[in-house]
């Protein structure tokens, strides 16, 4: 498999603060990546830098072979980049569906004049908007909700109502930032389930971040461990849950318990 | 077919009372060019063009503009320079190349001039318009008309500095201005209904999250600020048109106040919004107005006061924010969707509707 994402000693401070020393990782094309740590060790920080909300303040960001270091969020989007946050951020006024086809029109379709004159190219590009973003409420299980204004919708769906979102944009790398926070065990592993599939479904690739380690271990091939900053360990699932220093920095507290 | 239907989703209703009636008022209107009423329901006209414009930008994409006086300066001077008769441009206006002292041409492409020009003001200074955000945003903007004012006063030669252009041609009729009001109302209202206008809404809502989804927020915001202008400049020339005599003064901060005020009063998340307001801000003050004069109140006559009707108009504005914020449309398009949708006109050849209506009717009576 080939390399579709690398961060190569990125770094990013904020005034005095430090949040993130040295953060390099190779992403290949197809694998689903976890990034754990302890709050405060810079994971959203990672996440900000390679969808463009933040610019590094050293290393680089390689995507498809392209640096992509600096570029502004809606490019790196547009290249197949997307993401989701931690502290959801819907459109809250607009619909489930309608939130869905802003992410189904990325790739515009037709110019502002088809618009105005409502020409072929017009309607044939807003079905297909539509079309697809229905698709999106049904992949990730929640078509139900098609009309309902996107902030009435349980909590659990409004973060699969985020991961349609980006879907429907159709991205080569996903980035979700702690998908399964707040949800009950038998909602994380539906919505471990419906990742998971969606990705075998558009051969996507997949970091996430996750505190919930049940999703962590039962989904990713291989995890990056940070704390304060810095990737501390890195390897497959087995080899995360048995290395010491991870275990000192991270798991401890659950492995005592 | 268990679901109830409101009277405000016939069809027949709406073609009556969101077409045929103002129709009627309009063919009315035109008839009697020269009346009191008709002036008012030009102006009307005028401000609708503008609060839609202005709605655009303020309700729409986000950004709090409250430069709208200065593009319909720029739109009523560079239509005037294209629709003035030549020897009124050689004393007035010397400073004009010749070409254009020469050129007199009709109204409709004039305005279309002066909104172009307008517009790509508001390109230029939209850089850096754009970097600021909120409150600061609405000062640059007012800064603006500070800018543009100065520049009227100061060119002499061109603009006839602060004594203004006299003897614009009268071309603001009925006809004329609904027509603009139409086409703005049109073309507005297929932008928000696009891909560009979802857009619009996204970033308003979240800029963060829009951006992480492809949108450019500097190119949206420009050129939403853009296309604002564009209009703002037709409504300030056919505003100069129905004046007849223009000067920087009649586009000044007040000026830039009552559009944003009807603006938040027919609800400035709404296209239609901007018909209400227009209507409230041009017909209530006419009945305030003779309050000014003095008037009995239980026996006790009150003496002259001037500005009442302002002060009125105030807590009125401030009684409807608190109790109504979102404006008197809300977040609706009744009026627009009537008027642009197929179903309207078709509705008296339909049978259904009338029995719709019927329908209507008799669950209100039982």
């Amino acid at each position: 498999m080939s390399v579709l994402l690398e961060a190569k000693n990125c770094r990013k401070s904020f005034r005095g603060l430090q949040a993130v020393k040295d953060f390099s990782a190779s992403i290949e094309e197809g694998g689903i990546y976890g990034l754990i740590g302890t709050n405060g060790a810079g994971k959203t920080t990672v996440i900000n830098m390679l969808s463009g909300v933040l610019v590094p303040t050293g290393g680089q960001i390689i995507y498809g072979g392209t640096d992509i270091t600096g570029w502004k969020p809606d490019r790196v989007a547009k290249a197949g980049i997307l993401r989701t946050y931690q502290n959801l951020r819907l459109f809250g006024k607009m619909t489930a569906l309608e939130n869905v086809v802003i992410g189904a029109q990325m790739h515009r379709g037709y110019s502002f004049l088809d618009g105005l004159l409502h020409t072929g190219r017009f309607s044939e590009n807003e079905s297909k908007y539509y079309d697809r973003a229905r698709l999106m409420l049904r992949e990730m299980e929640i078509d139900s909700y098609e009309n309902a204004r996107a902030d009435s919708l349980p909590y659990g769906s409004q973060r699969r109502l985020e991961i349609a979102r980006i879907l429907a944009a159709g991205p080569r790398l996903i980035l979700l930032d702690e998908p399964a926070a707040g949800m009950n065990p038998q909602e994380s592993a539906d919505l471990v389930a419906a990742i998971r599939r969606t990705q075998k479904e558009f051969n996507l690739t997949v970091l996430l971040i996750e505190h919930d380690m049940k999703v962590i271990m039962s989904l990713c091939e291989y995890i990056y461990v940070m704390a304060s900053g810095e990737v501390i360990a890195s390897g497959t699932p087995e080899e995360i849950r048995s290395d010491p220093k991870v275990i000192a920095a991270y798991l401890g507290r659950q492995a005592n318990a | 077919m268990n679901k109830t239907y409101r009277i405000t989703d016939c069809s027949l209703f709406r073609l009556i009372v969101f077409v045929i009636v103002p129709l009627i008022i309009l063919i009315r209107c035109a008839m009697q060019p020269t009346s009191y009423i008709t002036g008012i329901v030009i102006t009307m006209g005028i401000y609708i063009v503008l609060a839609a414009s202005l709605n655009l930008i303020n309700g729409f994409s986000g950004m709090f503009s409250m430069g709208h006086a200065a593009f319909m300066a720029i739109g009523a001077y560079i239509a005037a320079f294209f629709t003035l008769a030549p020897q009124v441009k050689e004393n007035m206006t010397p400073g004009l190349p010749a070409w254009l002292i020469n050129l007199q041409i009709p109204l409709a492409p004039a305005l279309l001039i002066g909104g172009a020009a307008a517009a790509l003001v508001a390109l230029i200074v939209g850089f850096p318009v754009v970097r600021t955000k909120g409150h600061y945003l609405s000062v640059v903007t007012l800064a603006l008309i500070v800018v543009v004012r100065a520049v009227i006063d100061n060119q002499g030669d061109i603009t006839h500095g602060s004594r203004g252009l006299t003897g614009l041609p009268a071309k603001s009729t009925i006809l004329s201005v609904y027509i603009a009001v139409v086409v703005t109302l049109f073309v507005l209202y297929r932008i928000t209904h696009s891909d560009y206008g979802r857009g619009l809404i996204a970033m308003r809502d979240d800029p963060v999250a829009a951006q992480t989804l492809g949108i450019n927020l500097v190119k949206k915001k420009i050129s939403c600020f853009a296309i604002s202008a564009f209009f703002a400049g037709i409504g300030g020339g056919l505003w100069g048109h129905y004046l007849t005599t223009i000067s920087a003064s009649n586009f000044y901060f007040s000026k830039s106040f009552d559009i944003v005020e009807m603006s938040i009063i027919g609800g400035m998340f709404s296209l239609s919004g901007s018909i209400p307001g227009a209507m409230f801000y041009t017909i209530v003050p006419e009945f305030l107005a003779p309050l000014e004069s003095g008037f009995n109140l239980g026996g006790i006559r009150l003496p002259t006061m001037f500005g009442l009707s302002n002060i009125i108009m105030a807590v009125l504005l401030i009684v409807l924010i608190i109790f109504r914020g979102q404006g008197i449309m809300g977040t609706s398009e009744i009026i627009l969707d009537t008027w642009f949708s197929k179903d309207t006109y078709l509705a008296p050849f339909r049978k259904e509707e009338y029995q719709r209506l019927a329908g209507v009717f008799r669950k209100k009576s039982s």
